[in-house]
């Protein structure tokens, strides 16, 4: 073993100061809550997502006209096939719960804030990246919530003047979402976004390992005091990732697979939000859902598209405040001018500020999802439901860009105040 | 520490299993519920007699093989041969109707669809609602109409073991017209209404198996996989709290 050990090291001299400098001796905030979870929890679902995908090719058979009939044979006939596809649409889903949690932890603790500015903007790629990737995965199946998704997603370019409607068509390959999209999402799926995804991690971890952890006192741990146990020279406040947040991500990583067990055995189809009643019928141009709409993770962006209305005679508005709802995130490091991270010294109005962006997300997405349309009937009987509908989602696309707005105005012109930063990490256990 | 852990594992837990029963039913929302039990196998059985003998000449269930049926219902080959198969397939070959496309949408006005994914696409609360909801409307081609799916093309293939239902009609308002308020039994059938709920119930069951065959399989694999992770994650946590014994007394 020690032979072999300085067998490679000859060869590669470089590879265990690699290992020392992103493992042993990097250097974390010894105060990781909860919500520090969330990023290896991403990495293991970006495993899950890329292993049990490979054995779904396996099956799989790229063509409209087979797509449906080959994943009820990886269900039916496959030996367990229906463990493989159930962990691979249950891991989909939970992605994205992992990274919204995981991008929420940033905005909560400052993390986007310099000097992690690259890191954030990389996440953000991630994002973009990951909801190609879901959106295209979503139609492989072929079902019919497949078929009009992609159609609704992809029409959604052609609302761009002049060239939107050849572009809708050079998308699709078709007039419709046909055989050539389905190969086309297939090798975008299995080969071209995975790569892009795996080296944006690899680049997010890699950029995040130069300036180090944020934590949630928002504490600039490297330029604080030094000395600790392992090492004179490295922050007093920090420990080595390897062996201890190794040790603590994989207390994570049971409790987060015992969560997505429950869901794989006993709900894999969550009641619908996982997999959708209307994606076990075939894709069929000829017959529309009742209710079109995507999967659960893209309702809130979805929701903000249908509320903002045309004018101008263009449609085009929805699709800008969709995407720029994206965008303003990205950019977030130059909306927020404030020098403290931690909403834990952050002004009451950074709070407010904070609690509105949830609550108007998580509004969002019941608006996108259908669940507002079903429950105002209940809740206002005898009130037209689209202007009800209407009056809340627009309401919460505000309270969404009044976030950024507010965020903007409060840090540039000074008002907020903010409580005095410690030098030294609070640990509360 | 271990309490804090635990409490914020048990919260978590406690969350996630209030909210489950929203998202575990199955479609058909606002539906009567069905009270299908897909591993009860007796219900299973008599749900395949029903679907052999009254809905195979119409409907296909080309995901699900005669074999599979077998090894699942815990039938013989012999007694699926006999007893399920009558149209000469192979005891390997998947279940397709001999009904001509051709002639069904003449019959119909539509091609009978293919029944495998039906409770997952309808839910089995429909599957059983719908089942129940048949009654004579001399207004519809086929004589038959549906207060669950108004104007389906489907006559009612059970009503020798219903009965007739007849539609009791609301006092039309001005301007509109009568609706269909409740169903009423003109003419019992073969079945008390009782014994035909649970045969819908077992017809529905039936099917809500052939949608997912590996419903039968994967709860009672999923206890083992969940015990299995709870102790690993125990273990874990105690690994994690040897380790981090030195962080604790170092600050």
């Amino acid at each position: 073993m020690a032979n072999l050990f300085d067998w490679v090291n000859e060869r590669a001299p470089n590879l265990a100061p690699t290992f020392r400098k992103h493992m042993t001796e990097y250097y974390a905030p010894k105060n990781f809550n909860l919500w520090y979870y969330f990023g290896s929890l991403a990495i293991l679902v970006l495993v899950n997502q890329i292993v049990t995908g490979i054995f779904l090719t396996m099956n799989y058979k790229t063509s409209a006209l087979e797509a449906f009939n080959s994943v009820e044979y990886i269900m039916r006939d496959v030996e367990w096939g229906w463990l493989i596809r159930y962990m691979h649409s249950t891991g989909a889903s939970l992605f994205f719960v992992v990274v919204f949690l995981h991008m929420f932890r940033g905005i909560m603790y400052g993390s986007f804030k310099r000097p992690r500015e690259l890191v954030w903007i990389l996440g953000m790629l991630i994002f973009l990246v990951l909801m190609a990737e879901a959106f295209m995965g979503y139609v492989l199946p072929w079902g019919n919530m497949s078929f009009w998704g992609a159609k609704v997603i992809i029409s959604l370019f052609g609302t761009i003047p002049y060239i939107g409607p050849g572009l809708v068509e050079w998308i699709m390959g078709d007039f419709l979402p046909a055989d050539a999209t389905l190969n086309r999402f297939f090798a975008l799926h299995v080969i071209a976004l995975p790569l892009v995804l795996l080296l944006l991690v690899v680049l997010h971890l890699a950029a995040l390992h130069e300036v180090g952890s944020n934590n949630p006192d928002g504490v600039d741990v490297k330029h604080g005091p030094k000395g600790n146990r392992w090492d004179a020279s490295k922050p007093i406040d920090a420990i080595p990732f390897h062996p201890y947040y190794t040790v603590k991500d994989l207390v994570g990583v049971g409790f987060f697979l015992l969560i997505a067990a429950f869901i794989i055995f006993f709900a894999p189809t969550f009641g619908g939000w996982f997999l959708e009643h209307d994606n076990f019928t075939p894709a069929n141009n000829l017959v529309t859902p009742s209710h079109i709409k995507p999967s659960w993770y893209f309702t809130p962006f979805y929701a903000i598209l249908r509320m903002i209305p045309s004018f101008f005679g263009t449609a085009i508005w929805g699709v800008i405040g969709m995407f720029g709802s994206i965008l303003l995130l990205a950019l977030l490091p130059w909306i927020d001018r404030g020098e403290v991270r931690s909403v834990r010294f952050r002004g009451m109005g950074y709070r407010i500020a904070l609690a509105v962006l949830v609550i108007s997300f998580l509004s969002l997405g019941a608006v996108g999802a259908g669940v507002t349309a079903e429950l105002i009937p209940e809740w206002f009987p005898g009130a037209d439901v689209t202007t009800v509908e209407n009056a809340f989602g627009r309401l919460m696309t505000l309270g969404y860009f009044g976030f950024f707005v507010f965020l903007w105005v409060y840090t540039h012109f000074g008002f907020e105040k903010t409580k005095p930063v410690p030098e030294r990490v609070t640990m509360h256990d | 520490m271990i309490k804090r852990y635990l409490s914020a594992m048990a919260l978590a837990l406690g969350l996630f299993v209030a909210t489950a029963p929203a998202f575990a039913a199955e479609g058909g929302e606002g539906l009567p519920s069905a009270g299908t039990n897909v591993n009860d196998r007796a219900s299973l059985q008599r749900g395949a007699k029903l679907f052999f003998n009254y809905c195979v000449g119409c409907h296909s269930l080309k995901y699900v093989r005669y074999s599979r049926l077998a090894s699942d219902l815990g039938l013989s080959e012999d007694e699926v041969m006999s007893n399920l198969n009558f149209t000469g397939a192979k005891f390997g070959e998947p279940v397709i109707s001999h009904m001509p496309a051709d002639s069904a949408k003449t019959w119909f006005g539509k091609e009978p669809p293919d029944l495998s994914l039906e409770a997952r696409a309808k839910g089995v609360d429909f599957i059983f609602n719908y089942l129940n909801s048949f009654y004579l409307d001399p207004s519809r081609p086929v004589g038959w109409n549906n207060t669950i799916f108004p104007n389906a093309s489907m006559p009612n293939p059970l009503w020798e073991l219903q009965g007739l239902q007849v539609g009791v009609h609301s006092e039309a308002k001005p301007g509109q017209d009568s609706v269909v308020e409740k169903l009423e039994l003109s003419q019992p059938g073969r079945m008390t209404p009782e014994e035909f709920k649970g045969a819908t119930r077992d017809l529905a069951t039936f099917l809500e198996y052939t949608a997912e065959p590996a419903a039968l399989e994967r709860q009672s694999v999923g206890v083992w996989v969940v015990l299995f992770l709870a102790l690993l994650t125990f273990l874990l946590y105690l690994v994690k709290h040897e380790y981090w014994k030195d962080v604790h007394e170092n600050h």
